[in-house]
């Protein structure tokens, strides 16, 4: 009987060695270990067995079952690990496939220039002020010393709007945005007549040019104006503040310099340019080998505008300064031409 | 403005100045130097890609290789009809060279010239530009054999040493050019291309840079010797001037000079006039341009014996008017000019003589009878070619001068160059302010450079008329003045000393400066202004670099925000989450252009446009986002938005600029991929979802969209009118086939909206956050049957109505249709969520579909779907 046990074990765990499925093994237990097979019938003819033999072969038996039910186990978690092996072998990807485009929305780059240039102002007091696109040449020039004929007005060759005779005061396409200076001091000065308060605003908007588009002009650009008006502040504050703020924009590095330079509405007038922030002053195409580029006009907000929104010259000053987001852009991709702003290509939108 | 250094230097000495030196303090100062042209003197190397501060273009001349020579013989070439050969000296060997030069052809096989001729003569090796090359080549003379005869070096032209671009003849030195001295070291030059900005007119002119730079350096100021050596009869015997209007013509001053030869003037004189941008005519009209280029007071020659015979008899009465409205004037251009009342003539008692300020008349003008036929700028006419000015002589050269020096009022200049369209280095000036002072400098300037050029001999005394002198500005300065406007303390005694530099007057009483300003200046006003313009001068002398950087002590001002501008840039946040791509367009268009979606009576018409599809303002801000998706219209979708305004007309009044949001959308509504093909297209409910998220997101909750009244932009069937809180904001939908023909789109339906947003953003926007249940919530779906023309808003809302605030959300997730449910029919579904502040059991789910089913049952006559 023990040898028939011995048999029993050998001839099971010799097919089980075999076996590579799922299926072959349930059959492998009905086979070996099932009710109906050979090791269970010695178990069934436990009751023809001698008192002597029983412990015996019992013991044996049991032994048998032990051995094959792990041997089961064991073969079963083999036969499992090869088949998931083999499963994330057949599901291997190809990575190097392109990924699923995603369909997002974007802003305009000048939109985000303009917030870039704004959010930098906001956190230095500067609020925002917008105004009206047509104005009147009084607002846009007269008042901002611009008199009718004056040379400076060659500078900013401007879209004239039918609006029959006016004389001096035709209606045109605003040239900068310096009109919302005159309108955002009268307005102050309307709270407070007898002490109008201070005055920090940045004017962003869209100004207009008689200009042929090419690549390197456009009749229509996005300008951001500062303007500062108080009591005591001094070109040195101007030279102050805008160092600053052209730190948050090109990099606490930023070297900057001052030339003189012409406005009507500041007085004195300078150019403020910064160390070129491609090449980092050695020299480059983009600041023309010179290791500046010009970054931005300001002065001390001239005695006459001042006059014409309202605030007494000789009690107070302050400072403007404009800068135009989409050169900004230019200058930081190396954009070489300015019609891509309003062409809105989606392939150069996309960019951004 | 185009200065040459070496005419700088006869007004300041610049030993130990670089020439970039001097370009970056001139910078600086507000006179921006765009570039330096090299002619002749050492330029500074630079290796690819290295900064070098300024734009730099030329040719440096070799000390050693070019210089002086004279011309002793001009021989024949043994081959060559069309050359000559040249012996000339250098000073040190005599050389053999070989010409083609037209100006010394004609003394082809003279032999052994009486009087050597100078010239430029570049040696073997050197390096310089290719006269017979288009633009600038550089080429290094290398020794060749030409038609039998050796060539290894050249007598040079312009071109070759990159003064100007003349290559038809070589450059014939003055006579005391020193033979052998390198060519550089005689007229080695270099140009500074300086910017002059309107408020610097002043300094359009030598002395005045040169003034400017002694001011930057310290440097001392050599004035101008104006003495004059007189002989003769006194010019206010035989000229009177009459000043009609002295607003125009504030002060006129006239010289007179006898017995001038008409020559070219000395090559140093033309070489200087041609670096800085004018043409070399002859020596009387080149003492009037380089006196002006040197002084900045623009001169104008006359031929005095036109004039005297023009008198008669009579003295030589010049008048100054202007013009009558009609009246023509040929100008020396030969153009007979129709002119206006804006115009101002200078006139004889005969007639008008020339356009003040601007151009000379054709008839009194200086005339070189060796020049036989000359247009106004003094270009010789080519065989075959219509000469473009003048072609009648006067037979012979004017010898008596009577110059102008004049002050003119210049809007009038302005106006009148303008008008004429004539440009030219006076109206430049003139156009800008030129003070009266300079009238009497500048007419002492010319005469001297005439004698000095020409041999004349200038006559006693000026005729000056001087109708209004303008008023010397004083200017009342302290040191607590420069302190609160420029931040830096400064005594009067400093004040004083940056100012004089600039020939201010300062004179210091009782802890304030007097302060005059100088009389070439027409920028310095009295007062306030005169204060800031005065602290401008101050600021600049005493260098912008100097002045420290401070941070502002004032007040901040009352915070109040932008909320209009605030709210815009989240409506814009809000559109790109919903995944639009935001453009920016011209406002100006046509309404042409706009008419392809909306017409309109009346626009903002630009009147000079730059092209007639730019000659109004936008009315429709769809119309200019759907030209901007038609231009993109080949990518697989595409999904655009603009916030701004449009331009409303108001007769002979500002317009209304309303802003307005629009919204197009075409295209694969998923992006294709290897694996994603044929993806649905943008529809009416792609548009519509995004709505419903844009008001979301703006918090409106009371949203009713009904049908669009007809128009021919929209698909009747498939567009709808927004309303929010009862009041239309917008319209969307699928845009018209017959608008969509008229552009160059896909087959894909085009989606737009438009929303007014000054109406959007007038409304009140409802807050409020609903609490999220602890409780689970249950699961339902209905379809019920019902007739096609109840619509499905008017189905949801019976839904919530019924269910109450127990049915928390409902949406529609099929709508279906077919024979067996019938004609006329449609079957609806929809997936209820119900929740309530307990564990709601199925019989309480039983028990509100149930009420809902019966409802529905009875308001709308719908069927349960089994
Ligand atoms: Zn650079």
């Amino acid at each position: 009987m023990l040898d028939k046990l011995n048999e029993i074990e050998k001839a099971a765990l010799e097919s089980l060695a075999s076996i590579n499925d799922q299926s072959a093994l349930d059959a492998w237990r009905v086979a070996n270990v099932g009710r109906s097979s050979p090791l269970m019938q010695v178990f069934a003819g436990f009751g023809k067995l001698s008192k002597e033999e029983r412990p015996v072969v019992g013991a044996a038996a049991n032994r048998v079952k032990v051995a094959l039910e792990s041997a089961l186990e064991e073969r079963a978690q083999a036969v499992k690990n090869a088949a998931l092996a083999k499963s994330l072998e057949e599901e291997k990807l190809d990575v190097t496939l392109p990924g699923r485009e995603v369909k997002i929305g974007r802003l305009h780059p000048s939109t985000q220039q303009l917030r870039r240039v704004l959010a930098i102002l906001a956190e230095m007091g500067f609020q925002v002020y917008t105004s009206r696109e047509v104005e009147t040449d009084d607002i846009n020039f007269q008042m901002l010393n611009f008199p009718p004929d004056h040379p400076a007005r060659d500078m900013q060759d401007t879209f004239f709007i039918e609006a029959g005779d006016r004389g001096d005061n035709p209606i045109l396409m605003r040239t900068h945005t310096s009109p919302g200076q005159i309108r955002a001091m009268r307005e102050a000065v309307a709270t407070n007549p007898n002490d109008p308060p201070p005055i920090r605003i940045a004017l962003p908007g869209m100004c207009f040019r008689y200009e042929q588009i090419t690549a390197r002009s456009e009749i229509q650009f996005n300008q951001v104006e500062g303007l500062a008006v108080g009591k005591g502040i001094t070109f040195a504050d101007l030279k102050g503040t805008l160092t600053d703020f052209v730190r948050r924009m090109f990099g606490q590095d930023a070297r900057v310099r001052f030339r003189a330079s012409y406005f009507p509405f500041t007085e004195p007038s300078a150019e403020m340019d910064v160390e070129c922030f491609v090449c980092g002053g050695k020299g480059c195409q983009v600041c023309k080998n010179s290791g500046w580029l010009e970054i931005l006009g300001c002065g001390m907000v001239h005695p006459n505008v001042l006059q014409n929104g309202g605030y007494d010259p000789k009690i107070y000053s302050g400072f403007a300064w404009g800068m135009g987001p989409e050169r900004q852009l230019m200058l930081r991709n190396k954009i070489t031409d300015i019609r891509y702003f309003w062409g809105n290509d989606v392939r150069f939108l996309e960019q951004f | 403005m185009k200065l040459p250094i070496s005419w700088l230097k006869d007004f300041i000495d610049l030993n130990g100045l670089s020439i970039e030196d001097i370009a970056r303090k001139l910078t600086l100062a507000g006179l921006e130097v765009d570039e330096i042209l090299y002619a002749g003197l050492p330029m500074p190397t630079y290796g690819t890609g290295e900064k070098h501060e300024f734009k730099t273009n030329g040719i440096a001349w070799d000390r050693e290789k070019i210089v002086v020579a004279e011309i002793r013989e001009v021989k024949a070439h043994p081959n060559a009809d069309k050359l000559t050969l040249l012996n000339l000296f250098d000073g040190q060997q005599e050389q053999v060279v070989l010409t083609g030069a037209p100006n010394i052809f004609h003394l082809k096989g003279a032999g052994k010239l009486e009087k050597p001729i100078k010239v430029a003569y570049a040696k073997e090796g050197s390096t310089l530009y290719d006269g017979h090359a288009d633009g600038q080549v550089l080429i290094t003379l290398k020794r060749a054999k030409i038609r039998g005869v050796d060539s290894y070096s050249m007598v040079c032209s312009e071109k070759e040493l990159g003064i100007t671009d003349e290559s038809d003849g070589i450059i014939i030195l003055d006579d005391d050019a020193p033979v052998g001295m390198p060519l550089a070291d005689y007229i080695g030059d270099a140009v500074l291309d300086i910017s002059i900005l309107p408020n610097m007119a002043r300094n359009a002119n030598v002395i005045g840079i040169a003034r400017e730079l002694a001011a930057l350096t310290g440097r001392e100021l050599k004035q101008p010797n104006l003495e004059i050596k007189t002989s003769g009869d006194s010019v206010e015997n035989s000229v009177t001037i009459e000043i009609t209007n002295s607003e125009l013509n504030p002060r006129f001053v006239a010289g007179l000079i006898r017995n001038v030869e008409i020559k070219p003037s000395p090559y140093q004189i033309q070489r200087r006039l041609k670096l800085a941008g004018v043409r070399a005519i002859n020596n009387i009209v080149d003492a009037t341009n380089y006196a002006m280029i040197e002084l900045g007071e623009p001169l104008h020659a006359f031929d005095y014996d036109i004039l005297k015979e023009r008198a008669g008899e009579k003295k030589i009465k010049i008048i100054t008017r202007a013009a009558s409205e009609g009246e023509e004037l040929v100008t020396l251009d030969g153009t007979k000019r129709k002119l206006t009342a804006i115009n101002v003539l200078v006139c004889d008692e005969k007639g008008s003589l020339s356009l003040a300020g601007v151009m000379g008349g054709s008839e009194s003008e200086v005339y070189d009878a060796s020049k036989e036929v000359l247009d106004a700028i003094g270009v010789e006419t080519k065989p075959g070619e219509m000469p473009q000015g003048k072609i009648t002589s006067r037979g012979k050269s004017t010898v008596n001068v009577l110059l102008e020096g004049a002050a003119w009022n210049f809007i009038n200049i302005r106006r009148t160059a303008k008008q004429h369209n004539l440009p030219s280095e006076a109206s430049f000036r003139f156009s800008r302010g030129v003070h009266p002072a300079l009238a009497e400098t500048g007419v002492k300037r010319g005469l001297q450079y005439m004698a000095a050029w020409a041999n004349g001999q200038i006559a006693p005394g000026l005729v000056d008329t001087y109708p209004l002198k303008p008023k010397d500005s004083v200017v009342d300065v302290t040191s607590q003045d420069v302190k609160r406007l420029l931040g830096i303390d400064l005594s009067l005694e400093e004040i004083s000393a940056l100012l004089t530099r600039l020939e201010f007057k300062c004179e210091i009483t009782d802890n304030k400066l007097q302060v005059t300003a100088p009389n070439h200046r027409m920028d310095i006003d009295e007062g306030v202004v005169g204060l800031a313009d005065v602290l401008e001068e101050v600021a600049r002398s005493y260098g912008f670099d100097k002045i420290p950087t401070t941070t502002m002590a004032d007040a901040l001002p009352p915070q109040v925000g932008n909320p209009v501008h605030e709210w815009e840039e989240h409506l814009r946040d809000l559109l790109v989450a919903i995944g639009l791509q935001e453009v920016v367009t011209y406002r100006m268009t046509s309404p042409e252009r706009e008419s392809r979606v909306v017409t309109h009576a009346e626009y903002v018409r630009i009147a000079n446009p730059i092209a007639p599809e730019r000659s109004v303002l936008r009315q429709s801000l769809l119309a200019s986002v759907l030209e901007v998706v038609e231009k993109n219209a080949k990518a697989e979708s595409v999904a655009m938005f603009e916030v701004g305004s449009i331009f409303e007309p108001v007769k002979n009044d500002l317009p209304n600029e309303p802003r307005r949001l629009a919204i197009v959308m075409t295209g694969a509504r998923i992006a294709s991929a290897w694996d994603v093909k044929d993806s649905p297209k943008f529809d009416f409910y792609d548009m519509k979802g995004r709505i419903e998220l844009l008001l979301a997101g703006l918090r409106f909750t009371d949203i009713v969209y009904a049908e669009a009244a007809s128009t021919y932009t929209l698909h009747p069937g498939k567009s709808a009118e927004i309303k929010v809180n009862g009041q239309v904001v917008g319209v969307f939908g699928e845009l018209h086939p017959l608008a969509k023909e008229k552009y160059a789109f896909g087959d894909a339906p085009v989606i737009v909206a438009e929303f007014d947003l000054e109406k959007l953003r007038g409304l009140n926007p409802s807050y409020g956050i609903k609490p999220v249940s602890e409780f689970p919530p249950m699961y339902e779906d209905i379809a019920i049957i019902l007739d096609e023309s109840v619509a499905a808003s008017a189905v949801e809302a019976l839904i919530r109505q019924t269910g109450g605030k127990t049915v928390t959300d409902v949406r529609l997730f099929d709508v279906y249709r077919d024979e067996k449910i019938g004609a006329g029919k449609k079957s609806l579904a929809y997936s209820l969520t119900y929740q309530a502040e307990k564990t709601l059991t199925d019989a309480d789910a039983a028990a509100i579909r149930n009420k809902i089913v019966k409802r529905l049952e009875n308001t709308v006559g719908a069927k349960l779907r089994s």
